[in-house]
């Protein structure tokens, strides 16, 4: 059927000023650029990825929104009409990846931060010490010494510490390049954080980071061994993603390579596909039973985390996961990226992430039972001052994903799940994956971290603490703009205006 | 909001204090006999009051440990009333919750610049045994502070130890000790505070000293992490209705060592707790246990300028926040520990000391009474 969408973008060369060196033509991975006596764009193609424009030597190329305009309608938006007519060429569900682009609120934006004046001192953090370290881990409602008050008592569960209250969110190997893994692994060893293996396994090049490696068993159990249970900092079940609650994962058999192959355990060239519930929980109960079996095999060595998307109902969920005995909750919030999911369901399904980390630390309060968890929360976090509004609400720690690859080298061009990646990130292909410098990258992300902890330093300094625990929890540290009452309510925080 | 007319009638309305949290300036000093000699109350007000300009007159208050040997079984209430309507649904809960051996009038003086005091009553209290059967006595009586405190309207607890009373008020802390008429109470641990409120008018509940059962707490400085001191003790039971940071640190002690038994050593660590760099280079066991404890009570950190003295029934605690941010000295005299804000208030009373110092941030001075004094 010939297709009737307008091309999305357009590439714009100036030809006086390119030289033909056809570097774009080479550095195109979609195919948008040919090369028939000068450069000659198919606009169709294009994704805006600005492979081409950011290694043009002349600065010849500009891509620009294809202008063409729809009749105006508020209700019919020219998005809309376009995926209709995607449906009506394919019949099929419409793919995309990254998370959910879609203008609802962001809380974060209608938050505002304490700072100190006159009555308490803001304090320097290049003068004074400032303290991100973060353990994530259960914790005893209160330590015991002996009777001679001198030797401790109590054994705490296992603890994983972190320099900086920022862990890299799971991506899986297959979602993404081997390159992509090895630079978060190595910034994450670096930096004194983790990098998570997402539901792919662990490739045995990553054996020397294990300690500073989150490894995640989800529906598809690829690659999981008691080994690599065991070679790691602490295990995750993975329940649910923000971008696509309720959905398993599928991961294409032209992407199962040699490597992939034996990282996830299974065939080459067979389709990776991660069931959407675990079919050994269908409920509370059952992931209770294989918490216990992760800490049985693991020895209680490892903490075990469990990983939700957020969801309507997730305080009384996070609830339930803390008494199955996850000694960590991963909340996703339904801005959170993916590989590749369904439009319908990163569009529409689930709930902001900061109002689900308001409602999960409150419910935990409630019950007396914050302490037996740790709490992580992603699904956008965009910049530092997100971290710090997060661990204000209750985070102990933030995870970033897309953040973490848009600082080596990703556009947010959305087209994760076609395998073209042009900058090397989220495909397998050899002369693609090469594209990707994993120690240069790994100095992008320590450095990105590095930023952000200076600037939490900062945000901790002008509150007057120096400490992030007491920052953790602090809802009176923050106000709001903007919000309706509801909102204020559930986040637990006053509007701005109001004083002590 | 209970407790608005509490405040000084002439600085503001009933109506436009709501739940204010009060930051604060201020002067401290404190002194303890650790063989248990009883001092009278002037000693004390002569020492608080050398530091006259570090309060304002809105607000002054002290806590003596000893005063009530006759009745020291006793829980010795302290109330402030708005009026006589708040004093009758209390005794009508009293009645109901406790057994009242005593009650009568705190003595008065009244010719002193102290302008709308509140009622004032006493009273000496004993928990029924038939109301024990499944909580501590403590517990009991401390659900019962909190209950009065939120519940009537227009009634405060001062004070609720046993062989202990705290006497505060709205003026400088001399003229409060007058008012009170300490000359006439014996105590063999004095702990004085003088008030420097920034930012709203002072009220007479909300001065200092902020007590607990025995727990009683005077604080210069203001505690930055309040936010999260606070949600952490609602989790075990307390409410914090009077939203002064103060009231954290007392239910604070008394959360961590009366109720977790932490050793008072390990419950400083726990709220100035040392910095990671100086833990990592800790010995291993030393280590340890200050890495369990930062994990663990991360929440009951107080963080932000602080310096307080903890007065309860077997000592005297002075503590610092972690960078020093607020004044302190501490000095020895024979069988005498003294601490407050500034060298003078302490030469004031005792000119000639054996030893005089400058406590590291975070580092507490102790004060243990001698186990033979009852």
């Amino acid at each position: 059927m010939e297709s009737q969408l307008p091309a999305e973008f357009m590439v714009n060369v100036d030809h006086e000023r390119c030289r033909r060196c056809k570097r774009c033509v080479i550095n195109c991975s979609f195919s948008a650029i040919e090369f028939k006596d000068k450069v000659t764009p198919n606009h169709r193609l294009c994704v805006a990825c600005h492979r081409c424009a950011t290694f043009c030597p002349e600065g010849a190329i500009t891509i620009t929104e294809n202008p063409l305009e729809y009749k105006y309608g508020y209700n019919w938006t020219p998005e809309i009409r376009k995926n209709i007519l995607k449906q009506a060429e394919s019949g099929g569900i419409i793919l995309t990846g990254m998370g959910n682009p879609r203008p609802y609120p962001i809380y974060w934006d209608h938050m505002l931060i304490d700072a100190c004046q006159v009555t308490n001192p803001s304090i320097d953090p290049l003068r004074e010490p400032m303290e991100l370290r973060t353990y994530l881990g259960a914790k005893p409602e209160c330590v015991e010494f002996d009777s001679e008050h001198i030797s401790l008592e109590t054994e705490l569960a296992p603890q994983v510490k972190l320099d900086i209250p920022v862990v890299f969110a799971a991506m899986s190997y297959g979602a993404i390049s081997l390159n992509a893994h090895k630079a978060l692994a190595m910034a994450a060893k670096r930096m004194g954080t983790l990098m998570n293996t997402g539901e792919g396994g662990l490739h045995e090049e990553l054996a020397s980071y294990t300690d500073r490696i989150i490894v995640q068993v989800a529906s598809g159990r690829f690659g999981v061994t008691s080994k690599y249970l065991n070679n790691s900092a602490l295990v995750e079940i993975k329940i649910g993603q923000g971008a696509k609650p309720g959905i398993g994962g599928h991961l294409p058999g032209e992407k199962v390579g040699e490597d992939i192959s034996k990282t996830r355990m299974i065939p080459v060239g067979t389709d990776a596909l991660s069931p959407a519930p675990h079919h050994d929980i269908y409920s509370i109960e059952d992931l209770s039973q294989l918490i216990y079996a992760i800490k049985e095999t693991t020895d209680y060595k490892k903490p075990v985390s469990v990983k939700i998307a957020a969801v309507h109902n997730v305080a009384a969920i996070a609830s339930g996961i803390v008494r199955a005995g996850a000694d960590i909750v991963m909340i996703d919030g339904f801005r959170g990226g993916t590989g590749a999911a369904p439009m319908v369901i990163r569009d529409h399904v689930g709930i902001p992430i900061e109002l689900a980390l308001a409602a999960v630390d409150e419910r935990l309060r409630q019950e007396g039972i914050r302490n037996r968890a740790s709490i992580l929360v992603g699904g956008s976090i965009r910049q530092s001052a997100d971290v710090v509004k997060a661990i204000a609400l209750g985070a102990d720690a933030c995870v970033i994903g897309t953040a973490s690859l848009i600082a080596m080298g990703c556009r947010v061009c959305q087209k994760c799940y076609t395998g073209n990646c042009a900058w090397g990130i989220a495909t397998q292909k050899p002369e693609l994956v090469r594209r990707l410098n994993p120690e240069i990258a790994a100095d992008r992300l320590c450095n990105l971290l590095t930023a952000w902890g200076h600037e939490i330093q900062e945000v901790l300094g002008s509150l007057g603490i120096n400490a992030i625990e007491s920052l953790r929890g602090s809802r009176e540290r923050l106000r709001g703009v903007g919000l309706p009452q509801e909102a204020l309510d559930i986040l637990g925080i006053k509007h701005a205006g109001i004083g002590q | 909001m209970k407790c608005d007319g509490l405040m000084n009638p002439e600085v503001s309305k009933t109506s436009e204090r709501v739940h204010q949290r009060i930051p604060s300036g201020c002067a401290i000093s404190g002194m303890m006999s650790e063989e248990g000699r009883r001092i009278d109350g002037r000693v004390i007000i002569k020492s608080i009051a050398c530091m006259h300009d570090r309060s304002n007159g809105l607000g002054g208050g002290f806590a003596a440990y000893g005063i009530y040997p006759k009745r020291k079984h006793q829980y010795a209430f302290h109330m402030m009333y708005d009026n006589v309507e708040a004093k009758e649904a209390t005794e009508e809960i009293f009645k109901d919750i406790f057994n009242v051996d005593m009650d009568e009038p705190i003595p008065t003086h009244r010719e002193n610049g102290i302008s709308n005091p509140p009622l004032l009553w006493r009273y000496f209290l004993e928990a029924p045994e038939n109301k024990l059967e499944f909580i501590s006595e403590r517990d009991y009586v401390m659900k019962m502070v909190m209950r009065i405190n939120s519940e009537v309207e227009g009634a405060f607890v001062a004070s609720s130890g046993k062989n202990m009373g705290a006497f505060k008020g709205v003026g400088y802390p001399e003229d409060i000790g007058k008012f009170y008429k300490l000359e006439d109470y014996s105590a063999y641990i004095w702990t004085a505070h003088g008030r420097f409120p920034t930012n709203t008018p002072g009220w007479w509940g909300g001065a200092h000293p902020f007590t607990l059962l025995d727990w009683s707490v005077v604080h210069n400085g203001e505690i930055s992490s309040y936010g999260i001191n606070k949600r952490y003790l609602e989790m075990y039971g307390y409410r914090l209705e009077l939203r002064t940071d103060t009231e954290v640190i007392a239910y604070l002690f008394d959360l961590l060592v009366r109720r977790h038994k932490l050793p008072i050593d390990k419950a400083v660590m726990s709220l100035a707790s040392p910095f990671w760099k100086d833990i990592d280079r800790m010995e291993p066991e030393q280590k340890k246990i200050a890495t369990a404890i930062r994990q663990v009570y991360g929440s009951s950190l107080l963080n932000g300028p602080f310096s307080i003295i903890l007065g309860h029934s077997r000592g005297m605690i002075g503590l610092n926040d972690r960078i020093k941010l607020r004044p302190m000295t501490a000095a020895r005299k024979d069988d005498m520990l003294y601490m407050a804000s500034e060298e003078s208030a302490i030469r004031e009373i005792a000119p000639d000391l054996d030893e005089v110092w400058s406590p590291r941030a975070g580092t507490a001075v102790i004060g243990t009474l001698k186990e033979e004094v009852e």
